[in-house]
C-alpha cells in the first residue's frame, strides 16, 4: 500500500460545490501533516469541508516549516527586544522575503539565510543546488541584484562511511548551482560532527544589493491589476515537499521521500534575474514573490494577504512540464526557478516584451479583486474559496511544552578542567598540529575551491579571510562584509550562552575586516519541537540572540527555523546560524587576515583565561564535550571592534584575525598560511598577565580577541590607541620573512616557520601539509590531492 | 577604441570583461547574441559563463548564436576576437580555433589563481607580454581540459600556436599542459583561465606584494588596443 493512495482522488478536482454537498467524506488530512485538530480548525473557518484543492494549500502553508507555528511565540522577541537605534537604518524588517538595511549613498543590501537539510540529506546535489536556487529567488524578490552567496555546511563525522557521499553532493550540487548563476561565493562553514551524520545541515545565504527606490514587496495590490507566472514550467517535482519532507523526521522504514526533492535547473535562474532586473529596471512590476516552498499556494496567498484582500486565479492557464498534473499538485509543486508578479493591465505588454527578449515562459493566471477572497477556478469550476489570509498569516500557533534538559546538569558540571593537558613542549606541538589537521580546523579549499569566488569583479574578502566582503559602488568603493558563525557544542552545553556566542563570533569577525557590523539574519537548526528539551534549547537560543542583539543594538532582518534535525529520537546538537552584515565605506580599507610583511609586530587584543569547556582543544585531544562554554562579553566585543575600526582608518593595521575555535594556536597558523609569511612568538608575558598555562594560552577558545599585525613604524600609534582606550594589549611576537614559497628555500633562506619560542618551532611547509591534507585525503580524487597540496613537495 | 562583449543567455563574466576594457583604456560595446549586429566593434570578447546551461556541449549552443556567424566573418576578416572560457569553449565549436574543452580530470569544478607562461607573445591580444612571460590569473572551470588529436597537437606546436601553458600542477588534465591557444593569422585567441579577473587592483589573484594586487590580465587588453593604434 503506497502513501499516494491516500492523496487526494484523481483526476476530478473536488469543487467548492461538491464540497458543500458531500460534507461527511473523509479527507486524508493526516498523510499530508495535518493533526485532526488543524484539521477541524480548517473546517471551522470555511464553514464547511476543505475541497481537496484547500486542504492542499492548508496542508502545506500550516506546515512547520511555512507557517513556524511552534517557533512563533518565541520569534516575536526579535520584534520586541528593539530599540531605536536598530531600526534607524532597517527598510525592511522580518516578515518579508529578506531583510533591507540602508547602507548609504542611496544603496541597500538585503540578506538572508536558510535551510534546505533535509532535502540535502536525501538527494545532497539537488537539495543543496535547490537551496542556493531559493534563497537567491528570496533576494531577487526584493526588487535586488544578487551579488554573492555562502554556505553553512554541517555534515557527519568526516570518517563514516556515508559521510563522503554526503559531501560530494552538497558541494558539487552548490558548485554547479551557485556559479552557473554567477555569484562568487565568498565563504561559509563547513563542520563535521557525528551528530549531523543522519541530519546535515545545509545553509544557504544570499545577499543583493539596490538602489532605495528600486525596493519591491510581496503585495497584490490594485484592483484589476494581473497575477503573472513566469519562469520554469510547473512540473510534478518538491510535490508536498514543504508539509511532508520538512516537518518530518527520517525514520527507519518510513516510506521513501525521494520524489519529494526539487529539481534545479541554474541557467533557467540566471536568466530569470536578468529578466527580473530588468522587469524591475523598466518599472513594470508592482509586487513580486518568489515560489519556494508551498509553490502557487504560498505565493497566492502571501500575495493576497499582504495586499488588497482578494484575488482571482484560473489555475489551467499554468504551463506545465508535465499535462497529467492534477489541481492539487499543480498548487503544492515546487518546482524551481518561477516567480509571481503584479502588473497593472496598461504595463502587461511592456513586461511580456521583457520575459519574451530572455525567452522566459510567462502566463497571466488573474487579476487582483476587492472581494477579500482567494478564488482559484479549475476549467471553469470553483475549487479553492479562501480568506488568503487564514491560509498565509493566520495560521496554528502552538505553545508547545518546554523541559529542562534531564541530562544537562551532569554534561556542565563534567568541565574540561579534569582533562590532563600536556606536559612538555614536545606534547604541545603535537597536540598544535593534531587540532590544525583535524576536521573542524583544517583548510576547507578542497571545498571552497569548487565555487567560483571571482565573477562579478567585486569581491574584496573571500575565503579563507575572516568575512567575505563585496563592493557595493565602483566609484566610492563602498561594500559590505558578512560572515556566518554556529557552535553546536557550546549550544549543547548551554544553547542561551551559545547563541550569544555565535552572534559575538561573527560580529568579531565582520569587525576584523575594518566593516562596521549592522545587520543580522539566523538559521535556527534544531531538533523536533515536539521533544520539550529540545523546545527548551530553542527558546533559550532565542532568548539569547535577541537578548544579544538588543545589547550590541543591530536588529535580526530575517531568517528561517528549521526544526525536526535528528536520527531517529536523537536531535543534532542545537545549532543556530547568526549571519552578520557588516558596512564598509571603501573596500580598498581592508584588513587582510594574515601577515604579509615580515618585522611587523604581532599585539594580542584582549584576555586568556582557562576557558577550554567544549573547545577544539577537548574535543579533537580528548574526545570530550562538557562544562561551560566561555563567558561573553558583548560590551568589551564593541570596544575591540571600535578599536579595529580607529586603527583601520589610520591604516596602521596590517592583519587582524579572530580567535575563535582553537583559540591562539589556530589564529597564529592561519595568519602564516594566509600569504606564507612566518613569525617568532612568546606566550611569557601573556602567562604570566593572565595566569594561565602554555596550553591554556595556546588553545583557551575566550572571547574578545583578536590577533593583529603593526608595522614597526606605526607601533606608538598602536600602543597609544589601545592606551587610550583601555583596551588590553600585549605584544607576542614579530612577524619572519622566509621563503614562503615552498621547495625554495635554500641554506641562506630557509623555509618561513612559527616558532613558539622556548617550546618548538613549525615549518611553513609541515604548517601546510598538516592544514591541507585533511579534505582531500578523504575526498578527493588522486589527481586533486595534488592540486589541494600543490606546491609542497612530496 | 571600441571593443564589443557578446552576451549570451547565461554569460556571467560579461560585465566584468567590459570593465576589463574600461580598466585598458577601450569603450566596451555591449553586444547581444540574439543580433546580426556587431556596432562596428574593432575587437571582439566571448566573455565566460554558461551559455545556455552548457546543455548539448559547453559553447556548443551558443557557437550557433545569430550573431556567431558575424563573429565568424569579422575574424576571417582579421578582426581580433578572444574567447575566454566559455568564450574559448564557443571559438572551438565554431571552428574558429582546434581542438576541443572536456570535464576537468579531477572531476570538480576548480577555482584558483594559476600560473601561466606566455608562449606566444605575436598575437594581437599578448602582444603585451614577453614570450616566456610567467603571469598569474584566476582560473575557474568545469570543463576546462584541452584535447586535440596527435596531428593538430604537433601542428600547434610546431606553428608556436599554443599561447599559455599551465605552470605547476596541471589544473584539468590539458594536453601538453595547454591553456590557450591561436588561430594562424594570431588574430582569435581562445584560453580557459579569465585574464578580466586580474585587471583592477584589489580585485585580483594575490601576489607576494599585497593581497588581490595581481593584474597580469590586463595586457591582454592593452596589448589588442596598441594592435589597433599600430595599424
Amino acid at each position: 500500500m503506497s502513501a499516494a493512495a491516500n492523496l487526494p482522488a484523481r483526476p476530478a478536482a473536488d469543487t467548492v460545490t461538491n464540497a458543500l454537498a458531500t460534507p461527511e467524506k473523509e479527507q486524508p488530512y493526516a498523510a499530508l501533516g495535518l493533526t485532526a485538530g488543524e484539521y477541524e480548525r480548517i473546517r471551522e473557518i470555511l464553514g464547511r469541508r476543505p475541497t481537496s484543492g484547500e486542504l492542499a494549500m492548508y496542508s502545506v502553508m500550516w506546515s512547520e516549516h511555512c507557517s513556524y507555528k511552534s517557533s512563533k511565540k518565541y520569534l516575536r522577541q526579535f520584534g520586541q527586544k528593539v530599540s531605536p537605534a536598530m531600526t534607524k537604518n532597517l527598510m525592511v524588517g522580518m516578515g518579508e522575503n529578506a531583510g533591507v538595511v540602508d547602507v548609504g549613498e542611496g544603496w541597500a543590501v538585503t540578506f538572508k539565510v536558510e535551510s534546505h537539510n533535509h532535502p540535502s540529506y536525501i538527494e545532497p546535489f539537488q537539495g543543496a543546488a535547490t537551496g542556493v536556487g531559493g534563497i537567491v529567488r528570496d533576494i531577487i524578490s526584493m526588487g535586488a541584484r544578487p551579488v554573492a552567496v555562502m554556505d553553512q555546511l554541517r555534515f557527519g563525522d568526516i570518517d563514516h562511511p556515508d559521510t563522503a557521499r554526503v559531501v560530494h553532493g552538497v558541494t558539487s550540487g552548490i558548485s554547479f548551482y551557485g556559479n552557473c548563476l554567477g555569484l562568487p561565493n565568498i565563504g561559509g562553514e563547513t563542520y563535521f560532527d557525528a551528530v549531523y551524520q543522519g541530519n546535515p545541515l545545509v545553509n544557504a545565504l544570499s545577499v543583493g544589493v539596490l538602489r532605495h527606490e528600486d525596493l519591491h514587496l510581496a503585495n497584490a495590490r490594485g484592483v484589476g491589476n494581473k497575477v503573472v507566472l513566469f519562469g520554469a514550467r510547473t512540473g510534478g517535482d518538491g510535490i508536498g515537499g514543504a508539509s511532508i519532507l520538512a516537518s518530518d523526521t527520517f525514520s527507519e522504514g518510513g516510506p521513501t521521500k525521494r520524489p519529494a526533492v526539487q529539481v534545479g535547473d541554474p541557467f533557467a535562474e540566471k536568466v530569470l534575474i536578468e529578466c527580473c532586473l530588468e522587469l524591475f529596471a523598466g518599472k513594470l512590476v508592482e509586487g513580486i514573490q518568489d515560489l519556494g516552498a508551498a509553490g502557487i499556494s504560498c505565493a497566492t496567498s502571501e500575495l493576497a494577504s499582504n495586499g488588497d484582500g482578494g484575488m482571482f486565479i484560473e489555475l489551467e492557464r499554468v504551463l506545465l512540464r508535465d499535462p497529467s498534473l492534477t489541481a492539487e499538485e499543480i498548487l503544492m509543486s515546487e518546482s524551481q526557478e518561477r516567480m509571481m508578479a503584479v502588473v497593472t493591465p496598461d504595463k502587461l505588454e511592456g513586461f511580456l516584451a521583457v520575459t519574451a527578449k530572455w525567452d522566459v515562459e510567462t502566463s497571466v493566471l488573474g487579476e487582483v479583486t476587492d472581494t477579500g477572497r482567494l478564488v482559484i477556478n479549475w476549467h471553469g469550476e470553483e475549487i479553492v474559496n479562501v480568506e488568503p489570509r487564514t491560509v498565509a498569516v493566520d495560521g496554528p500557533v502552538y505553545d508547545r511544552p518546554v523541559a529542562y534538559p534531564a541530562w544537562l546538569d551532569a554534561l556542565q558540571a563534567d568541565g574540561a578542567g579534569a582533562l590532563p593537558r600536556p606536559t612538555d613542549a614536545g606534547e604541545l606541538r603535537e597536540q598544535f598540529l593534531a587540532l590544525l589537521g583535524s576536521a573542524n580546523l583544517a583548510d576547507a579549499s578542497w571545498i571552497t575551491d569548487q565555487y567560483d569566488r571571482y565573477v562579478l569583479g567585486n569581491t574584496a574578502l573571500s575565503f579563507p579571510d575572516d568575512a567575505g566582503m563585496i563592493r557595493v559602488d565602483e566609484e566610492s568603493g563602498l561594500g559590505f562584509a558578512i560572515a556566518t558563525d554556529a557552535n553546536g557544542r557550546y549550544c549543547q552545553l548551554d544553547p542561551y550562552e551559545g547563541a550569544r556566542l555565535a552572534l559575538a563570533e561573527a560580529f568579531r569577525n565582520v569587525a576584523a575586516t575594518g566593516a562596521t557590523p549592522v545587520a543580522v539574519s539566523d538559521c535556527l537548526n534544531f531538533g523536533s519541537p515536539e521533544n520539550p528539551e529540545v523546545m527548551w534549547q530553542f527558546s533559550r537560543a532565542v532568548e539569547g540572540l535577541s537578548d544579544g542583539c538588543l545589547e550590541l543594538e543591530i536588529p535580526v532582518t530575517g531568517g528561517n527555523v528549521s526544526f525536526y534535525n535528528q536520527t531517529g529520537d536523537q536531535p543534532i546538537h542545537p545549532t543556530p546560524v547568526v549571519a552578520m552584515l557588516g558596512v564598509i565605506s571603501d573596500v580598498a580599507l581592508r584588513i587582510p587576515s594574515g601577515w604579509q610583511d615580515e618585522g611587523n609586530n604581532i599585539y594580542l587584543l584582549g584576555t586568556t583565561a582557562e576557558e577550554l569547556d567544549g573547545s577544539a582543544w577537548a574535543g579533537v585531544v580528548h574526545g570530550h564535550l562538557g562544562g561551560r562554554p566561555p563567558a561573553v562579553d558583548l560590551g568589551s566585543e564593541q570596544a575591540l571592534a571600535a578599536l579595529i575600526r580607529a586603527g583601520s582608518g589610520q591604516s596602521i593595521i596590517a592583519s587582524a584575525h579572530d580567535l575563535s575555535d582553537g583559540g591562539l594556536a589556530q589564529a597564529l597558523a592561519e595568519s602564516v598560511l594566509r600569504f606564507g609569511v612566518g613569525a617568532r612568538v612568546w606566550l611569557d608575558e601573556l602567562m604570566d598577565r593572565d595566569g594561565v598555562d602554555a596550553a591554556t594560552a595556546l588553545f583557551s577558545e575566550s572571547t574578545g580577541r583578536m590577533i593583529v599585525s603593526v608595522p614597526r613604524e606605526d607601533d606608538v600609534k598602536f600602543v597609544g590607541l589601545c592606551a587610550g582606550r583601555g583596551f588590553p594589549v600585549l605584544r607576542i611576537g614579530v612577524t619572519d620573512g622566509g621563503a614562503t614559497t615552498p621547495g625554495t628555500s635554500s641554506a641562506d633562506v630557509p623555509d618561513a616557520a612559527l616558532e613558539i619560542q622556548g617550546l618548538f618551532t613549525l615549518s611553513l611547509r609541515e604548517l601546510r601539509s598538516t592544514h591541507r591534507s585533511t579534505l582531500p585525503a578523504r575526498f578527493a580524487a588522486d589527481a586533486a590531492v595534488a592540486h589541494a597540496i600543490d606546491g609542497i613537495p612530496a | 577604441m571600441r571593443i564589443g562583449v557578446v552576451t549570451f543567455p547565461g554569460s556571467l563574466d560579461d560585465r566584468d570583461a567590459q570593465r576589463a576594457v574600461r580598466l585598458a583604456g577601450a569603450d566596451p560595446v555591449a553586444l547581444w547574441h540574439g543580433d546580426h549586429d556587431l556596432h562596428g566593434v574593432d575587437a571582439i570578447v566571448l566573455p565566460g559563463g554558461f551559455s545556455y546551461g552548457d546543455y548539448l556541449r559547453a559553447g556548443a549552443i551558443a557557437s550557433r548564436s545569430p550573431i556567431m556567424t558575424d563573429v565568424i566573418d569579422a575574424a576571417n576578416r582579421g578582426v581580433p576576437v578572444l574567447g575566454i572560457c566559455n568564450g574559448f569553449q564557443m571559438l572551438t565549436e565554431a571552428h574558429l580555433l582546434p581542438g576541443g574543452l572536456i570535464r576537468n580530470a579531477v572531476g570538480t569544478f576548480v577555482c584558483r589563481d594559476q600560473r601561466l607562461r606566455v608562449e606566444n607573445a605575436s598575437t594581437a591580444w599578448t602582444g603585451g607580454f614577453e614570450a616566456g612571460q610567467e603571469i598569474t590569473i584566476p582560473l575557474k572551470n568545469g570543463e576546462g581540459g584541452y584535447i586535440a588529436d596527435a596531428d593538430t597537437l604537433e601542428r600547434l606546436e610546431g606553428e608556436g600556436r599554443v599561447a599559455f601553458r599551465y605552470l605547476g600542477a596541471n589544473p584539468n588534465g590539458s594536453l601538453n599542459d595547454i591553456a590557450g591557444v591561436t588561430n594562424e593569422r594570431g588574430n582569435v585567441v581562445g584560453l580557459m583561465p579569465h585574464p578580466e579577473h586580474a585587471t583592477e587592483p584589489g580585485f585580483g589573484p594575490d601576489t607576494p606584494d599585497a593581497m588581490r594586487s595581481g593584474i597580469d590580465g590586463l595586457a591582454f587588453f592593452t596589448s589588442v588596443l596598441s594592435t589597433f593604434a599600430a595599424a
